[in-house]
């Protein structure tokens, strides 16, 4: 980490990741930015800690006589093959390339120089890694519910703040903004969303099926 | 890493460390004997009907047996540990798709070991706190913090459902997070 991180995943979010509860495409901003930021891994285990007191304090239901057994017999079997997972490559994160399947992002552009990677999604959201030229604002856009935005390269502004690489940016529906991209290194980030962007400019929202965006 | 556990830690962190440091089979006898129930009622309690359950025990358990060498006691509680595990399992059946984790801290045998065990029993005690403000919970309150963590509350249902002080060793894992980088940088 080569500056410190000034904007973080609130608390929630990371219970609701460390619980399950959160959809893949959130969960997959919330293991990158884990990745980059301390503060946030350490907010991750104390809710973890949290998690297995409550384990340790919720009704045990009596297990069959021979699980112990069956278990014991299987303790010295060959584990079964597990693909190592892969590692960071350049600006992205290990979990980043896990869903990019090991492999660099395909860039499909979207129009003014911004390019986007869709790299995984469900019926709870979607997530995508976008790249925006310097200077270059993302259309106008809004968005139905949460948005995650975490910067791997470079950085950007809206009238929230300034985001520099680590940084998250937590939205939500309410939040019209317009993010700019700081002169520089291209800014790219990782962003998840529970609903497509739709973008308020006419041209943009009618090509959105196109794009899937 | 073959020193004998120490005495004073808790029972459940010194069987998981002769499962990781001796691949002790009584110890992990020991060990699923007060896990095994616990996690087939979490698990249940989660949704899973009781035969699937027990896979799913099984599976955690076994998984804790093959990932032990991945176990530091100084980072997170046997009950942490295993409740990412049992997690992660669950998920991982729901969805059929690997749930995404963080990149592992590398951890080196000699690296991060925390040689008076301090960090260990600050853990320890800082659970143990933990354990006992969920105890002291109005009935409703402790409801509400068992949904949370079994994975029944929206975000934003979890940030009313307060309760549980995690500032404490919340500052107590970063301070080991911060020793742990220095060694790592140190090592390079």
């Amino acid at each position: 980490m080569t500056h410190p991180i000034s904007h973080h995943l609130p608390a929630e979010v990371i219970a609701s990741y460390a619980a399950g509860s959160l959809g893949q495409a959130y969960s997959l901003v919330v293991a990158a930015h884990v990745s980059m930021c301390d503060t946030c891994r350490a907010e991750l285990a104390a809710q973890e800690a949290a998690g297995g007191v409550v384990l340790e304090a919720i009704g045990a239901a009596s297990v069959s006589a021979g699980l112990l057994s069956r278990t014991l017999d299987r303790l010295d079997d060959p584990a079964p093959p597990e693909p190592a997972p892969p590692a960071r490559n350049g600006v992205y994160p290990a979990p980043v390339m896990a869903a990019l399947k090991g492999r660099l992002p395909k860039w499909k552009a979207v129009g003014g120089g911004v390019k986007q990677c869709v790299i995984g999604g469900d019926r709870d959201g979607i997530s995508r890694l976008l790249f925006i030229p310097p200077g270059q604002a993302v259309p106008d856009h809004g968005h139905n519910g949460l948005e995650l935005t975490l910067v791997l390269q470079g950085g950007f502004s809206d009238a929230t703040g300034h985001f520099d690489v680590g940084d998250v940016e937590v939205a939500d529906a309410a939040l019209d903004h317009v993010p700019t991209a700081d002169p520089g290194p291209p800014c790219i980030v990782v962003a998840a969303t529970d609903a497509p962007l739709r973008f308020n400019t006419f041209l943009p929202r009618l090509l959105q099926p196109l794009f899937g965006i | 890493m073959t020193t004998d556990p120490k005495p004073d830690y808790s029972e459940q962190t010194q069987w998981m460390l002769r499962i990781r440091d001796q691949r002790d089979k009584r110890a992990f006898a020991q060990l699923f004997g007060f896990y095994a129930p616990r996690l087939k009622g979490f698990v249940m309690r989660a949704g899973a009907p009781a035969a699937q359950a027990e896979d799913i025990v099984q599976d955690v358990l076994l998984t804790v047996w093959r990932k032990a060498h991945m176990f530091d006691p100084a980072r997170a509680q046997v009950s942490s540990w295993i409740y990412q595990i049992a997690r992660n399992r669950q998920i991982d059946v729901i969805r059929k798709e690997a749930r995404p984790v963080p990149e592992a801290l590398a951890i080196d045998d000699e690296t991060g070991e925390d040689p008076d065990g301090a960090e260990v029993m600050a853990l320890e005690q800082e659970t143990d706190r933990l354990r006992d403000a969920l105890a002291k919970l109005a009935p409703a309150q402790r409801e509400m913090i068992e949904r949370a963590y079994l994975g029944e509350l929206t975000h934003t249902e979890i940030r009313d459902a307060t309760g549980l002080p995690l500032g404490t060793i919340k500052s107590r894992i970063r301070l080991g997070l911060d020793r742990l980088r220095h060694e790592l940088k140190e090592l390079r």
